[in-house]
């Protein structure tokens, strides 16, 4: 079941492989789901034939506001160890996901397979462009809490770039690019954050920096960059030129469905792994769009026990540009995001899907 | 000081717990002293206490004072 997906490297299943052990996965975590969890219950009988899916297409999709609107569980409240906000864009709602000890602890063991396969089995100094801050509330995170708490299992001499207050410790950047300039280190953050610290504040300080051995891996969301005329090429290009930063890679990912992230590999796409699937659907009518079109990106996930975010129609749109053939070797399928749906536009799949 | 009581005093330190608290059965998520960000605290104390540098798997299974020690033996730490 889903257990023994994490017995697969997270890469290895090609799509004849994959097909059947994420299928029975998948319709495993929506049976729970349905039986413990009464408003998503309601919502799947009347979307679909629940006792018969045969395909990830057939499944019940919630949209992924949904969790802004409605508190929705699929255990005992007693069971519920952290609570999780997505960051919400400014003026707009957050998210909030409800985590059990099961579910926060696949989060971790998958997204701990996912990285390694990047970085590595060992664990390395780490840099986070963040602030300890994200950790003040115990009992509830934001996304970002969450991003460098799965990202410091991976890492040993956490050395948090910013203070309370969101000021950089230069001295402590310099301090640590030296004393690891020779071995494999790590760098995580979020995306706007790396910009705008480790690149503009460093540029505009005149600090140009060794970090020639370091991973950077990091999400979030290009919103903020692209007003400032910054995609991923111009990103990876700066971060070269001004700290040496030679692997960079980006991953797609939300507060909905930690755990189980989409990497961009080495030829710029991402990949769906043992635990995850991706579906392309025709916001004018739902349908499933072939490989090589664009239309509204759906994540599937097996990780979620406590909260129904399996399935989620997300507010991207992206194109699916082929499976098990991507020239960097990983299986699965792989695909490109284009971006945020305008607002006007999203009132359909809400008035669609609403629980 | 023997193996165990160290391992018994960096738990005790790094959760905040009283040494007496720190039995075999002690699992993580059991208490609200060991959640996941007092998790990261004791990774780096025992990684200092004893020298090394646990794996990312091992960090991940690390659920209980029992399995510590279990882990720490294949580092060469004798309980």
């Amino acid at each position: 079941m889903i257990e023994d997906l994490f017995g697969y490297p997270p890469f290895s299943l090609k799509a004849a492989q994959k097909k059947p052990l994420f299928l029975e996965a998948l319709t495993a975590v929506t049976q729970h789901h349905i039986a413990n969890c009464p408003e998503y219950s309601k919502f799947a009988k009347a979307f679909c034939d629940p006792s018969n899916l045969t395909a990830v297409e057939d499944f019940p999709f919630l949209p992924v506001t949904v969790f802004k609107t409605n508190k929705l569980t699929s255990v005992n409240e007693s069971a519920v160890i952290k609570i999780l906000k997505s960051s919400g864009t400014t003026g707009q709602t957050p998210s909030a996901i409800y985590l059990d000890k099961l579910t926060s602890e696949r989060q971790t063991k998958a997204l701990a397979h996912i990285v390694q396969d990047f970085i590595g089995k060992e664990r390395l100094p780490t840099i986070f462009v963040d602030t300890k801050a994200v950790f003040k509330d115990k009992e509830s995170f934001s996304a970002r809490g969450a991003g460098v708490l799965g990202f410091a299992t991976f890492g040993k001499n956490h050395f948090y770039l910013l203070d309370e207050d969101m000021n950089m410790d230069i001295e402590g950047l310099l301090e640590f690019a030296e004393k690891y300039k020779n071995e494999p280190n790590l760098i995580f953050g979020f995306t706007y954050l790396v910009w705008l610290y480790l690149y503009k504040e460093l540029t505009a300080k005149n600090i140009k920096l060794d970090l020639s051995n370091a991973i950077l891996v990091h999400s979030g969301g290009w919103k903020k960059l692209i007003e400032q005329s910054v995609d991923n090429g111009t990103f990876k290009a700066h971060l070269k030129e001004q700290l040496s930063i030679k692997h960079v890679y980006n991953f797609y990912g939300m507060a909905e469905q930690v755990g189980s992230v989409f990497m961009e590999c080495e030829e710029g796409n991402f990949h769906t792994s043992v635990f995850s699937d991706i579906l392309i659907r025709d916001p004018a009518n739902w349908q499933i769009l072939p490989h090589g079109t664009q239309g509204i990106i759906e994540i599937l996930s097996v990780l979620p026990h406590s909260y129904p975010g399996h399935i989620l129609l997300t507010e991207d749109f992206g194109t699916i540009m082929g499976e098990d053939t991507c020239p960097c070797g990983r299986y699965g399928k792989y695909f490109r995001v284009a971006g945020r749906i305008p607002k006007a536009e999203l009132r359909g799949c809400s008035d669609t899907a609403a629980v | 000081m023997d193996s165990t009581s160290k391992l018994k005093q960096v738990f005790a330190d790094s959760l905040g717990l009283p040494l007496e608290q720190i039995t075999d059965d002690l699992k993580y998520h059991s208490l609200p002293e060991w959640d996941s960000i007092a998790h990261m605290s004791l990774v780096a104390a025992i990684d200092d206490t004893f020298s090394i540098t646990l794996s990312t798997d091992d960090v991940i299974n690390l659920s209980s004072f029992a399995a510590a020690k279990e882990i720490l033996t294949k580092y060469g730490v004798n309980f």
